[in-house]
Parts: C-alpha cells; structure tokens; sequence
C-alpha cells in the first residue's frame, strides 16, 4: 500500500464510481408521482384569472355569473383571499437598500404585470373552473407600465409603487485597486455594451402544487415540486397564520426545476390559502402559457464593460456598469437583487488583475418577475468578463487562449481572494485549461480553421473560463434574516433486518440528490447500495435543512449524510464489538458483514448484529444501549462559499449568408472537488451547458412596449432541440475543498455558466475577417445578419 | 354538448367511457383511467412529453380528441412496461442515466422504440432529428442519444446471433 | 389549458358530412387529423359548436395514379405520403418537403387536405402544391370544382374554400424523369416552422425552353410563386447567369412580413440565398 488512506479510502467505496441511480426505474415505467398526477378526495382545481394588462388599475370584480358555472365550488378575489394570506416583502437585510413593495397571493387592487392572478375560480375539474373563469368580470383601468428598464429610473417615467419613491429596487457599487491608473496607464483598452435575453427555465412539468388543508387535524399538507421544502413550511406557516408544526411540506416526483422552483409563488401561496379556507384540498397545476407569464423569469440584463491591457497581455482592470428589470416586485423570500449582486462580486473572477469598479441597478418595471434560475448571475458575469477578455486580446493582437494562460490565476497561488472580496480556497484555472487544449486539439482546431476560411467556410473557436459559486454557507441568505437553513441533516438508520434507511433533508429533481446520499451512506458504513434506501421530499419525515438548490447537494448534503454514515458505522461496531467482545476499534464493516479492521475476515453480519439488538437486547450487557440511528448535519463555516471552475470552449460556423449557426463541438473542464458519481457529474454539466447554450441561441421572453408577452407558448418560445445540439466532451480536474471530509464541490450550475460565453466568443471569432463584435445574445440569424450588414433590403 | 359514451382499448384492455369531447387523450389517460405515465408539458404539441402508441404509430395524445380514438389500439407506457418490449431501452436509459427529472422519459422512451422499430441501424443524427420533438430540460439530450445507440447496437448484435 | 366545450359528431360518408356541415352552418368545423386544430381549441383560440370528424371517410382517403396524374386523397396521412411508393416515383419533391413537416407522431397523424386548408403561410406542402401545379377537388353544397393550387391559397390561413366546402382530392401531374426539383428551407430547429422555405421545380433540359418554378414560403402571408424571378432564370443564355437579376427581382414577388423569428429584411436576404442554393442544386442534378 502507498500513501496515506483518505477518510474517503473506504472498503468497496462507491466514491468514484457510476452507478445507476436508485430512483430510475420506477420514472423509466411511468410510474413516478408528481404533484401533476395527484389527486386526493374531493380535490377541487383553481384556475386563476390572469391581469391581462401589464399595468391596471381592479376597478371591479363580479364574481355573480361565476358562481353560478357548472361545477364551481368557489370564485374568490384577491381582495377576498386577504383574510386567510397575509403579503410579503421579498428583501434581505444584507443587501443594503433594497425595497420592495408588499405582494399578495393575488392582486388587490393593482396588477402589475401582466399574468399576475387576481380572482381564483375553484371547480371540480380544470376545464370547469376555466369555462367560470372566463364568466368572472373583472374592470380595469390600464396604467402607463413601465417595461423599458434603461429609462425607468428617469423622472418622466411614472413610480410603479409610489410609496418606494422610485424604481430603484437595488444598487451595488464596488470599486477595487486603481482602477482609473489602470485604465489610463493601459495599453489598450476595450469597451462593449453586453445585451442579455430575458430568459426562463420551462421546467417540463410545470409548477404544480396540491394543498390539503385538514380542519380535524388543523394541519396543513402540501404535495409541492419544490426545491427546499422546509423554507416553503416556515413559509406557508408564516402567511397562513399556522404554527411551522402544523405544516408538512411534501416534495414526491419533480418534472425539473433548474431554480425555478424554490420560489414562492404567489398563485402558489393563494392555492394553500384557498384550501384553508374552503376546507377541503385545492390543487394547482400552472398551463403551459400561465408558466410563460409566471414563472421568474431571469438575466434580463445590459451591462457595459470596459477592460484595460498592457501589450505583453497583462490584464490590469476590469469595469462593469450592469442594469437588470426585475418585474414590479423583488420575489420572495430570496429577493431579486442576488442576481446582480453575484453580477458584481464574478466578473473579472477567474483573472488576476486586481483593480475592479462595478456599479449594478436593479430596477423594477412591469413585466413578470424575475429572480434565481440555474447558474444565478453567473452567465452574465461570464459572458461580459469572457467577451471583454477576447475583446483585450483582439486589441493587442494575441490569440484568445495565450491571454487566457497569462492572466488567470495560478494554481499555486490559493489561497487568495477577487477584488471583489471572494475567498477562493483552491482553483485549478491553469491545469484546466491545459486539459481543456489537449482534448479539442486547439492548434488542429486553428489550423483547420484558417484553411477553411479559405474556402469561404466561417468556423469559431470561443473559450469561457469561468468560477462558480457553490455550497452557500449561511452568507447567502441567513445573515440577511432568511430562515433558509445552510446546513443540512441526514438520518441513518439499521433497521432490523440489516438494511439501511437514510433520511436527508435534500430533495431530488433528477440531479442525483438519492443517488449521491445513497452512495455516499454506503461507503461510510461499508454497505452494498441494494441496503441503502433513501427518503426525501417531506418535511415531516427529514432532518431540518436547505434542500436542493445553488449546486449544494453533495457538498453540504453528501458530507452530512457521510458523517452520519461514519457515527452510524461507529454504533454498529461498538454493538458488534460488546457482541464480539472485542473492541469496536479492532472491526470495520465490508459489504454488509463485521470484518476484522484491514482484512476480510468475517465475524458477524449485519443482519445477525441487527438481530440481538432489536430482539435480544437481554443477550447483552446491562449497561449496553444499541443505537442504531446516527444523524449528523453540516454547513461550511470556513468560507461562506465553496467555489468551483472550470473552462468551456465552443466550435461552431456561422453561416453568413444565412446567419445560422451550427453547433459543431463543445468541450467542458470543471473542477469540482471529490467526483461521488463520475457519470453523474457528467450529465449535470452536459444539462447545465444545453441550458446556456439555448440562451445563446434561442431562448427569449420578448416583451413589447406595452408589457406583452409576445412569445408566450412552447411554439415561440425555442428551447434547445435534439437536432442542433452538439455533443459535449467533458474533462475533469479534482481539487477537493478541505473543509469537508468528502471534498465534494457542486456541479449543478458549471455547465450554464460559461456555455453562452464561449459560444458568443466563438461567433465573434469565425467573424472575425469581416470585424464584426456582437455582444448580444440570444445571437439569431437577423441578429448576425444585422451585423454583417448582410440584409434583403 | 352532452357527453359521449366510447369505447377505448388501452394496453389490451377495454374501457367504457363517458366522456366529453373537449377532452383530448392524454387527460382522459390520466383522469378518467390513472394512466399517469403519460405526462402533460404543453398541451398544444409542441413538447411530445404525451407522445403514446395509437394503432402502432406514435401519436401525440394532447393533439388527438378522445372521441376520436374510439376504436383505435392505444398503448401507452404502463403497457410497453408491462409487456417488456422496451425493457432494453428502459434498462439502457438507466445505466446511462439518460434522464434526469424523467418527465420526458415514458414519451421519449416510445419515441426511441418508434424509431427502431422502424429503422435498426439510426447513426446518431438520426436518431437526434427522431427525437427532435420530443423535450428534454434536463440532460442536453446526448445521453439519451448513447442509449438509443447502444440499444441500436444490442438489437443487431442479437439479431444476427439469432 | 382546455377547450371550449364542443359537440361532437363523426361522418360516415362524403355526403353526410357535407349535411352536417350545412346543418351546422357557422357554429360547425371540420377535424381531419386535427393537429393544427386541436392545439387552437386547447388554447381556446377557436371556439366551434360542433366537430364534425371526416378522419375516416372512404372518398377522401388512398393515393391513385393513372397515365398522367397521380391522386391524394385529402385524408391521406403525412407519414403515408413519406413512405408511398407512387409519391416516391413520380412526386419526389414531396416526400423531401415532408421530412421537414414538424415530427414523426404529428406526421403519423396530420393530414395532407388538413394541411392545405390550415394554409399555414410557413407550411411546406402549400408550396410544392403550386411548385407542382396541383389541382384540388373540392366538393360544396353545389357540387364538385376544380381549383389550381396557385389560386387556392388567397392570405393567412385563408384559401378558396367556402365555409361549407370540403377538400377531397389533390391531383399532380406525374413528372417526368427529366424534371428536377429541389426544396430547402431554413428553420431555426428541425420541424420548427421555417423562416424562409422554397419548392422549386425545373422542366426541360436545355438552358433554352426551362420552365422553373420558385415557390417560396415562409415569407409573405402566403406561398409565393416568385414569377418574375423566375423569368429572369429562364430567358437568360443560362440560368445561372440570371441568377443576380433573379434574386433582385425577388423583391417585385414577394412580400415579406416581419414575426417573431426574424424581420422583413433577413426574410429577403434569406429567400435570396434560398433562390441561389436552390438553383445551383437544380443545375447539379442535371450533371449529376
């Protein structure tokens, strides 16, 4: 043997190994349970009525002809519905001078944008409560929206909530180094305006919640596709008038979620509101075209950048000035300013200059809201610092990767910090990108590419490094006076027959969340995975924790769930050793059985240790208690944050007589930390770069100037296809955080972060002999061909 | 606009039905016999997450009214579970973990078996524009690509074994 | 997301559902495969009082030939068109188009008649029916007519239909071997619905005496018969040497309408890239 074990260095670990996830086979039959397919006795179905206006005045609401439909079981307004659901305000203390205005479960006597719900009609069926609905009269007097968020701050334009003053929700400035020395002292210096697309997550399953309130019990049951199910409890109970004890969260089959569903929802809340007060269940399930005005919608963003550089391509300043529309209200309770805040602390992130100025304004504006969705900030940070860097070595005449290579910082130099204040504990930006160039061949890829643009073929190579933030301490959201927990918990426990039952306060939406904690438990305690059964998704029946959201699973989570494995491990042998007589030191368990420490030599199974102490406790010492539940929780205390990285290159060709792009190759390299499933983190990454490569090429919530959704069906509104999506090579570099014993860092968001970066760069780059730069995305073929000049006429 | 009493043969089995004829097939599977597996994204077939099996061609049960299937052979994914005829797929989808949230998979599932039923040997443009109207949020869809494949694969090697 | 309530009646025969229809008067609507249709009822954008389904009439189903024409019943499935072998041998142009026709289980279900009378203006078929130079039946209250396919299509998903009509048959002249036909189409993802599309058939072998027909789609509110290019292509020493004056002649024949994919102005560009790919696809079959 060499070297010292790990903790990790277990027998028969399943760290490190693809192993098929435990959940398949039931969603493989159709035999999954989402909230969609619930249905509970005398269930009824709200259809909310939407404002179609983005700004009105509720002059009225006559409920009469509604009442009288077939199949209703109530018609109640959204100033009716204040009586059971009390309004929220979506700020956080730590986010200095952001506002918000109360919102309610559905409007009062204002809409504010258009989608928002003002009259809920409950029937036995849905197309019964739609058919009411439409006989619900409702009177509006339109208000002047605002929707162009470059002008909402300016005085013509009316306030939307007149008691905030202005339209300002938020504003940020940092200013690091000497920025104007470095700017003036440069040798050159680049600037561009980057446009980002509004963009949504069109989770499969749309969100879907059933609320069951039971007066007999006086508790509430909420069947919900939601990410953190403890926050939604503390929600629920905190607006309905309910103690947290008398709320139980249940979170079952997810059809996606990608952030959109660790929310609150207003429809959402006036569901569980509803039932409460007709007594009976109620259940929501948003259409697709309600998803499209309601669900947050995210990146809706313009920032300008400038970047200084010396001759040698030295780096020396980054400046941002960013303007993002958040919709009329800061969403609940993870307010809208955390998007542009991660805006401020990422950009210039992965690179060593030191000198950084940014300024970020959030602002409201009368479209749906928007708030966190996969990869929150972090493509827009990506795509101005990665679009600026190209734009620096254009100036200077240096190829894109070299200026890469000269400026990121070093692998030897951790730990360190950003201009910004960001703590980075280790980061591997230089091992991955020399990982990165040997598996897409980049000089084949550039000697290819000048050879074809000889024959009048445009072809691309754009890279993105990038960071991300991952395993939020209490940072994120605690200290500003969120009860969002940071920490996790997870319950192990022998049952009498041997076999393992491993409760975790993480939730799955297809990520892996019962796969990672089923492996990881296995290998603390020496198990074969078929022994590990895991529960998740209710609050009544987990430890208390977070959930699943901002790539947090395996490293808050997974190391909970790793120590509760380990003290579990250690009450097994502490009752095999009193058994054995020996001591539980000298044992270690393989495979289910009581070995000797280092061998495998087999003394006891588990079964037989499970046995005598479930059944004949009296065989043992009178002073000896078996325990055979163990729980541990976790949160990182050392760093508020983890943070992961990595490098994505992207290959395509521009047609440009066409503007089509065609996605020819994509590569990814992260780092993130100790690997549990290998193919796991593989397909989170690929996901997670089709998400961001659907932003760069398609994906658009496109609003005309009266706040109209104008795209608002799965017919117009492109999500990435099949056909055009290329296939992705993912590399991994492995430098686990030392804070945890497992190492692990989070891959949820990597692959989101830097896919649209790279993909703009590498348009820019196959255009680059006709001097075209196109810092926007979603880069349609009018968009390219716009530039290129190239027009019909 | 009375309801309408039909007849539906699901998955071998024969159900009377009174039901109106606004309601497309894929809420009746589901309300009117729990077929659940069959899952709803778009209602307006865009997104095939509905895609079944009627008279043997995929079909997208969002798009075609229940009235008009009376008489028509429906199979939807419970039935191909239970017969094992996509046993293969489901088990390659598995170990290539080629479904994350699995609201896509009973759909995309039949849309795989359509495409090999018909065409054995699909390279994997192919098989990508068979699936290309079939959503997938989750995986970037290269997984399930790999497991169509190596299905693809299995299928000849047995094929020509036999 | 669910449709209005709505009646319901099956047609057994030709003639029945021409009475139902008549019955029905404007409260009635036709369903064939319904996947144009029952997307618009779901999203409550129609409201019909009574379906009348002729899915499964004999007179409108089959695909004939005789010596000169070849016959598709209106009833006719996409995914029947793709895989006969009449359409094959003497109509290839539209089996190519089909391949683009949105996905396999809309095709599986999706009709050709349904198609032609949605006159979708970004719809593939539309555009090689007047490429072809189709005829369609049409049978109404007064009796059966005759109607060319380049006067079927009048606007945004209108056509010569009357409310009381009925689409039965679509007749094509058998091609010959020597004519060539081409049809491409730009879409943002496969199926989507094209932001410029063309159907373009060549008779005649000589650079003198080509007859070329351009059909754009995808552009104007309509499939396009761009006639004054393709005269350009046709009375010059050889087509490609009109091509510049073809794809400028483009902007007297079409119009092109702004959406939400893409702007009047790349519609034109597009539809000129379209003209010269297609043209120098037409001319390389002939050497082929």
């Amino acid at each position: 043997m060499s070297g010292p074990l790990s903790p990790l260095d277990r027998p028969n670990s399943y760290i490190g190994r693809t192993v098929p996830r435990p959940n398949l086979e039931r969603l493989v039959e159709g035999r999954g349970t989402y909230v969609s397919d619930m249905t509970l006795p005398r269930m009824g179905h709200v259809v909310f009525v939407r404002s179609p206006y983005a700004h009105a005045r509720i002059v009225d609401i006559d409920t009469g002809a509604a009442k009288q439909g077939e199949g209703v079981i109530a018609v109640v307004t959204g100033a009716e519905l204040v009586e059971q659901c009390s309004p929220w305000v979506g700020v956080l203390s730590h986010l200095k001078g952001l506002k918000s205005a109360p919102q309610h479960a559905m409007a009062v006597d204002r809409a504010c944008w258009q989608g928002e719900a003002v009259c809920a009609v409950v029937a036995n069926s849905r197309a019964q409560a739609e058919d009411a609905a439409e006989l619900v009269q409702v009177q509006y007097q339109e208000l002047e929206p605002v929707t162009d968020m470059r002008t909402a701050l300016e005085p013509h334009i009316p306030v939307i909530h007149a008691e905030l003053g202005d339209n300002l929700a938020f504003e940020r400035s940092l200013d690091a180094g000497e920025v104007d020395k470095a700017f003036s002292e440069a040798d050159a210096v680049a600037e561009a305006e980057f446009v980002f697309g509004r963009h949504t997550g069109v989770t499969l399953e749309a969100r879907a919640v059933l609320a069951d309130w039971n007066p007999g019990e006086r508790r509430l049951t909420v069947y919900q596709g939601t990410q953190a199910p403890h926050m939604m409890q503390n929600i629920f109970a905190k607006h309905l008038a309910l103690e947290e004890a008398q709320v139980r969260v249940v979170c079952k089959d997810v059809g996606g979620s990608f952030g959109i569903k660790v929310h609150v929802y207003a429809d959402e809340m006036a569901t569980a509101a509803l039932s409460k007060r007709l007594k009976r269940p109620v259940k929501f399930v948003a259409d697709r075209i309600e998803s499209f005005v309601t669900d947050i919608h995210a990146r809706d963003h313009i920032c300008k950048g400038r970047i200084a550089v010396k001759q040698d391509g030295t780096i020396t300043a980054f400046a941002i000035d960013d303007l993002t529309g958040i919709g009329p209200y800061s969403m609940y309770p993870r307010t809208s300013a955390i998007e542009a805040n991660q805006v401020v602390n990422l950009v210039g992130g992965p690179y060593q200059a030191r000198n950084y100025r940014a300024r970020a304004r959030v602002v409201f504006q009368n479209k749906n809201v928007m708030c966190q969705y996969r990869a929150v900030g972090h493509p827009i940070a990506c795509s101005v610092t990665e679009g600026l860097v190209d734009l620096a070595a254009r100036a200077i005449g240096m190829d894109p990767l070299e200026i890469r290579s000269r400026n990121l910082i070093k692998d030897d130099a951790y730990p360190t910090d950003s201009p910004s204040g960001l703590k980075f504990e280790s980061l591997s930006h230089h091992a991955s990108l020399a990982k990165l160039k040997q598996m897409m061949d980049y000089d084949g890829l550039r000697a290819e590419q000048k050879r074809l643009r000889r024959q009048g073929i445009y072809r691309g190579i754009g890279l993105a490094s990038f960071i991300e933030v991952t395993n939020p301490s209490a940072a994120f959201y605690g200290v500003g006076g969120a009860r969002i927990s940071s920490q996790d918990g997870v319950s192990v426990r022998m049952d009498a027959t041997g076999a393992i039952i491993v409760q975790t306060s993480l939730t799955e939406q297809g990520q892996g969340s019962e796969a990672l904690t089923a492996q990881v438990v296995a290998s603390a305690l020496g198990v074969t995975l078929d022994k590990v059964r895991v529960i998740l998704g209710d609050t009544d029946n987990t430890p208390y924790g977070g959930g699943t959201w901002a790539s947090r699973g395996a490293g808050i989570g997974g190391e909970a769930a790793w120590q509760a494995g380990k003290a579990l491990r250690m009450n097994i042998l502490e009752v095999a050793g009193t058994i054995l007589q020996t001591v539980p030191d000298m044992l270690d368990i393989d495979q289910g059985v009581v070995v000797d420490k280092g061998t495998t030599r087999e003394r006891i199974g588990l079964d037989e240790v499970a046995r005598i102490a479930y059944f004949r406790p009296d065989t043992l010492p009178a002073d000896f208690q078996a325990e055979l539940l163990a729980t541990r929780h976790y949160v990182p205390r050392q760093y508020p944050f983890a943070f992961t990285n990595g490098i994505q290159a992207s290959w395509l060709e521009v047609d440009t007589e066409t503007g089509f792009i065609t996605l020819l190759n994509h590569w990814c390299v992260e780092d993130c930390g100790t690997i549990i499933n290998p193919q796991l983190v593989d397909e989170q990454i690929r996901g997670g770069v089709v998400q961001g490569l659907g932003a760069a090429l398609f994906e658009h919530c496109r609003y005309d100037e009266r706040g109209q959704l104008t795209n608002g069906t799965m017919a117009d509104y492109l999500v990435p296809m099949a056909s055009e999506m290329p296939d992705i090579e993912v590399g991994h570099v492995v430098s686990p955080t030392l804070e945890s014993e497992l190492g692990a860092k989070g891959a949820g968001e990597a692959g989101t972060a830097g896919a649209a970066a790279c993909v703009a760069n590498a348009v820019n780059d196959a255009l680059e002999p006709f001097d075209v730069t196109i810092t926007e995305i979603p880069l349609t073929p009018s968009l390219i061909l716009n530039a290129l000049g190239r027009r019909g006429g | 606009m009375g309801k309408h009493v039909i007849t539906l043969m699901v998955n071998g089995e024969s159900h009377r039905l009174e039901i109106e004829p606004r309601a497309h097939l894929a809420d009746v599977l589901r309300d009117e016999l729990a077929l659940t597996g069959t899952h709803i994204g778009c209602e307006h077939g865009v997104c095939g997450a509905c895609t079944i099996r009627v008279d043997g061609a995929i079909t997208r049960a969002c798009l075609l009214l229940a009235v008009q299937a009376e008489g028509a052979v429906i199979e939807t994914i419970e039935g191909l579970s239970d017969s094992g005829e996509i046993g293969d797929l489901q088990d390659a989808f598995r170990h290539r973990n080629a479904l994350q949230c699995g609201y896509c998979t009973p759909a995309m599932l039949i849309t795989a078996q359509d495409l090999l039923l018909h065409n054995p040997n699909p390279d994997r443009a192919t098989i990508r524009d068979h699936i290309s109207g079939n959503y997938c949020r989750c995986t970037g869809y290269q997984a399930i690509v790999d497991a169509v494949e190596t299905v693809a694969k299995a299928r000849q090697t047995a094929g020509e074994r036999a | 997301m669910k449709a209005y309530a709505f009646d319901y009646v099956r047609a057994a025969t030709l003639v029945e559902a021409l009475s139902l229809l008549e019955r029905a008067g404007e409260g009635g609507k036709l369903i064939a495969g319904g996947q144009s249709l029952v997307p618009a009822l779901n999203l409550r954008l129609l409201a019909p009082q009574i379906l009348i389904d002729i899915a499964q009439l004999p007179e409108l189903r089959g695909i004939t030939s005789d010596d000169t024409h070849i016959h598709l019943g209106a009833g006719t499935r996409h995914a029947e068109l793709a895989t006969s072998a009449l359409v094959g041998q003497h109509v290839p142009l539209l089996q190519t188009a089909i391949r683009h026709v949105a996905h396999a289980a809309i095709r599986n279900r999706g009709t050709l008649g349904g198609n032609l009378a949605h006159a979708d203006p970004a719809s593939e078929l539309p555009a090689c029916m007047i490429a072809l130079e189709a005829t369609m039946l049409v049978v109404g209250p007064k009796g059966e007519r005759r109607i060319d396919a380049i006067d079927f299509f009048k606007g945004l998903y209108e056509t010569a239909l009357e409310a009381d009509d009925i689409l039965v048959r679509i007749s094509i002249a058998r091609s010959p071997a020597e004519t060539r036909v081409h049809f491409n189409e730009l879409a943002r993802r496969a199926g989507d619905y094209a932001m410029a599309g063309l159907a373009m058939v060549m008779h005649g072998t000589q650079p003198q005496g080509l007859r070329i027909r351009p059909v754009f789609f995808g552009i104007g509110d309509r499939p396009t018969l761009a006639s004054h290019a393709a005269r350009c292509l046709e009375q010059a020493a050889d087509p490609m040497a009109g091509l510049a004056a073809a794809q400028q002649a483009l902007s007297q024949d079409l119009s092109p309408q702004e959406d939400l994919q893409a702007d009047a102005d790349t519609r034109m560009q597009l539809a000129r890239v379209l003209l010269k790919r297609g043209l120098t696809d037409l001319l390389a079959q002939g050497r082929g």
